[in-house]
C-alpha cells in the first residue's frame, strides 16, 4: 500500500479489475444508507426512494403501459435518440467545413473569424429565438444542439488541418496528389481519429442541449419527463431516469473510444 | 533541345524582414544540372540550402530570376520531382507497403474511382511493384507496419522507395541523413549511391555534413554568405562548383585517403570559414556545367 503515491507504480490485476469500481459502490452505499435513515424517520419520504421503490418505478416506466398505452420510457429514449444522432450528423458536416478552411488559405478568410464570433454566442440564449422562429417542434431543438456544438467541432478540425505538417502535403504533391486529393486522402484521413476524440469529448455538451431543449418544449424525450414528473416530486422517476441518460451518453462515449482504438492503431505511437 | 535537366538563372530569394526591408537570402544563383549528376549542397547554417531545395522543388517561388525542369517554369511541387525530407515523409496512418504504394494509386485512381471504378488486377500491379522497389531497399519483411515502428533508418530507406517508385526527373533530398546515427548514415550513404547509379538518378542532396557531401557527390556545390563585397544582408552565392570523380562502388574507406581530406580541406577553407572572405572572380566555378563568372581562365 506505500506504493500508492510512486509514479512508477504498477498496479496489479486484482487492483484494476476492483479499483475502477470503487467510488461507485461508494455513492451506492451512501444512498442507500441515507435512503435507509430517511425511511426510518417518515416511511413516506420522497426525496430519497429506498433501491425497491427505484426497481419500481424503472418496472412502471419500462415496461408498464402509461395511460396513452405507451411504454414511457422507451418512447423517451427513442424521441431523444433521434434527436440526438440528427444533430451528430448534423454537427459532423462541420468537419468538412473545418478540414476546407484548414487546408485553403481563402476559406480560412472567408469562414475563420465568423466561426470564431459564432462560438462565443452562447446557444441557450438563442434558443427564445429558435422557438420564435422555428416554433416548438422538433427543428428548434435539434438546432440548438447543433448551434451549441458545431462551431467547436469546425474549430477543432481547423486547427488540426492547420497544424498538419506542410512537409506531407507538399509530398503528397510530388507523388501526383491534387488539392482535392490532399484534404481527403492526406490531411482527412490523419487528422480523422483525433476529430473523433473532439467529437466524443464534445458528447456531453450534445446531451446538455437536448435535454435543454426538451425541457422547455416537448411531448416526449427524456429530458422532457424529468421535468415532467418534477411537478410531482417523483425521484423514484428521476434518478432512474438520470442514471439512463448518463449510461446512453457513456455508452456512445464508450463506442467511440473503442472504434478510435481499434481502427486507428497506427495512432498509438 | 535542353541538355540540363534543371537551370537556375538569376535567382535571387528574398523574404519579408522587420520595418518592410527584405532580407536577401539567395543572390543571384545560376545553376545548371545536367541529367545522371548527384549533387550535394553544402554550406554554413543559414547559407540558404534548404531555401535554394524549396525553390526546385517548387513549394516556394523565387523572388527574382527563372527555376527550370527540362525547360518548363517550376511552379509548385509536381510529379516530377520526388522529395525526401528529414522527417515527415511518410504517411503515418499507411503501412510502408500503402505509403509506396500511394503514389502509384493516386495516379491511377481518381477521388470518384476509389468508389466505383475499384480495379482489383491493377491493385496487385500496385502492390507488386511497391514490392519490388521495398525488396531493393530492403523493407519488404516491414511492409505491413506502420512508419512508427520502423526505426530512423528504415524510415528513410522507406521515403526513398515511396518517392523512387514514381521514377521523378529530380530527386531532391534536403538532409535526409539529419537525425541518423553516424553507422546507419554510413549504411544510407551506400545505399543512396547505389541507388543513384542503379536508376540513374538524377540528384540534388542537400546537407550540412561536408564530409557527406565530398563523399556522394558527382558534384559539389558549395553555398555561402561569407565574400568579399557582402554585407550582412546580401544573401548567399554558390562560391564552389567542383566536380568530384570517385569511382563506383565507393567504400567508405576513401574518406581516410588523402584526396579526400584534400577536398573536404579546401571547402572548409574556401566555403565554410567565415573570416575567409573570397573575391567573387575568384570563386571556384570548376564544373563545366557552371556559369563561371570568368570564363576566360582555364582552371585545370
Amino acid at each position: 500500500m506505500i506504493s500508492v503515491f510512486k509514479i512508477n507504480a504498477r498496479p496489479g490485476r486484482f487492483a484494476c479489475f476492483v479499483l475502477p469500481w470503487v467510488l461507485f459502490v461508494v455513492c451506492f452505499l451512501l444512498y442507500t444508507r441515507a435512503s435507509f435513515v430517511r425511511h426510518q424517520e417518515n416511511p413516506r419520504d420522497k426525496l430519497v426512494p429506498t433501491v425497491t421503490q427505484l426497481i419500481d418505478g424503472v418496472k412502471r416506466s419500462a415496461f408498464e403501459e402509461d395511460r396513452k398505452g405507451d411504454l414511457r420510457l422507451w418512447v423517451d429514449s427513442w424521441a431523444s435518440t433521434k434527436r440526438f444522432f440528427i444533430a451528430l450528423i448534423i454537427i459532423s458536416l462541420g468537419i468538412l467545413i473545418g478540414l476546407n478552411m484548414g487546408a485553403f488559405p481563402y476559406l480560412e478568410l472567408f469562414f475563420y473569424r465568423f466561426f470564431l464570433f459564432f462560438d462565443k454566442v452562447p446557444a441557450l440564449a438563442l434558443l427564445p429565438i429558435l422557438f420564435i422562429t422555428f416554433g416548438l417542434g422538433e427543428v428548434s431543438k435539434v438546432a440548438l444542439i447543433v448551434i451549441g456544438v458545431m462551431p467547436t467541432i469546425v474549430l477543432d478540425t481547423f486547427l488540426r488541418a492547420k497544424e498538419f505538417p506542410r512537409e506531407l502535403n507538399i509530398k503528397a504533391m510530388t507523388l501526383g496528389a491534387s488539392h482535392f486529393e490532399i484534404l481527403y486522402r492526406v490531411i482527412l484521413p490523419n487528422i480523422f481519429p483525433k476529430v473523433l476524440d473532439t467529437l466524443r469529448l464534445n458528447l456531453k455538451a450534445v446531451v446538455l442541449f437536448l435535454i435543454a431543449g426538451e425541457s422547455l418544449a416537448a411531448t416526449a424525450g427524456l429530458g422532457y419527463r424529468i421535468f415532467v414528473v418534477r411537478r410531482y416530486l417523483a425521484m423514484d422517476i428521476i434518478i432512474p431516469y438520470v442514471i439512463w441518460i448518463s449510461l446512453l451518453a457513456f455508452s456512445a462515449d464508450f463506442l467511440l473510444r473503442y472504434w478510435i482504438r481499434h481502427k486507428y492503431q497506427w495512432l498509438n505511437k | 533541345m535542353h541538355s540540363h535537366i534543371l537551370e537556375l538563372n538569376g535567382v535571387y530569394q528574398k523574404y519579408p524582414a522587420k520595418k518592410k526591408k527584405m532580407r536577401t537570402i539567395l543572390s543571384d544563383i545560376n545553376l545548371q544540372v545536367s541529367p545522371g549528376e548527384l549533387v550535394t549542397v553544402v554550406g554554413p547554417t543559414g547559407c540558404g540550402k534548404s531555401t535554394l531545395l524549396r525553390l526546385i522543388l517548387g513549394s516556394e517561388r523565387p523572388y527574382q530570376g527563372s527555376v527550370k525542369v527540362n525547360g518548363a517554369e517550376v511552379k509548385e511541387p509536381a510529379r516530377n520531382r520526388g522529395i525526401v525530407f528529414q522527417q515527415y515523409s511518410l504517411f503515418s496512418n499507411l503501412t510502408v507497403r500503402k505509403n509506396v504504394m500511394f503514389g502509384l494509386e493516386l495516379e491511377y485512381f481518381s477521388l470518384p474511382g476509389r468508389f466505383f471504378g475499384f480495379n482489383k488486377s491493377k491493385l496487385k500491379e500496385f502492390k507488386e511493384k511497391a514490392d519490388e522497389y521495398l525488396q531493393r531497399v530492403g523493407l519488404l519483411e516491414h511492409s505491413e507496419k506502420y512508419p512508427h515502428e520502423l526505426s530512423g533508418g528504415m524510415r528513410q530507406r522507406a521515403a526513398i522507395a515511396q518517392a523512387m517508385v514514381m521514377k521523378p526527373e529530380i530527386l531532391l533530398m534536403d538532409e535526409p541523413h539529419g537525425a541518423l546515427d553516424m553507422g546507419t548514415r554510413e549504411e544510407m550513404q551506400i545505399f543512396v549511391l547505389e541507388q543513384w547509379k542503379q536508376e540513374n538518378l538524377t540528384v540534388i542532396f542537400v546537407t550540412h555534413d561536408l564530409e557527406e557531401a565530398v563523399f556522394l557527390g558527382s558534384r559539389i556545390v558549395v553555398l555561402s554568405q561569407f565574400y568579399a563585397g557582402n554585407t550582412s544582408s546580401g544573401g548567399a552565392k554558390i562560391v564552389k562548383d567542383v566536380p568530384v570523380g570517385w569511382e563506383l562502388p565507393r567504400p567508405t574507406s576513401i574518406k581516410h585517403s588523402k584526396k579526400f581530406s584534400e577536398i573536404m580541406q579546401s571547402i572548409r577553407h574556401e566555403g565554410l570559414d567565415p573570416h575567409f572572405l573570397q573575391e567573387i572572380r575568384d570563386f571556384d566555378l570548376r564544373h563545366n556545367d557552371s556559369l563561371s563568372l570568368n570564363t576566360t581562365e582555364n582552371w585545370d
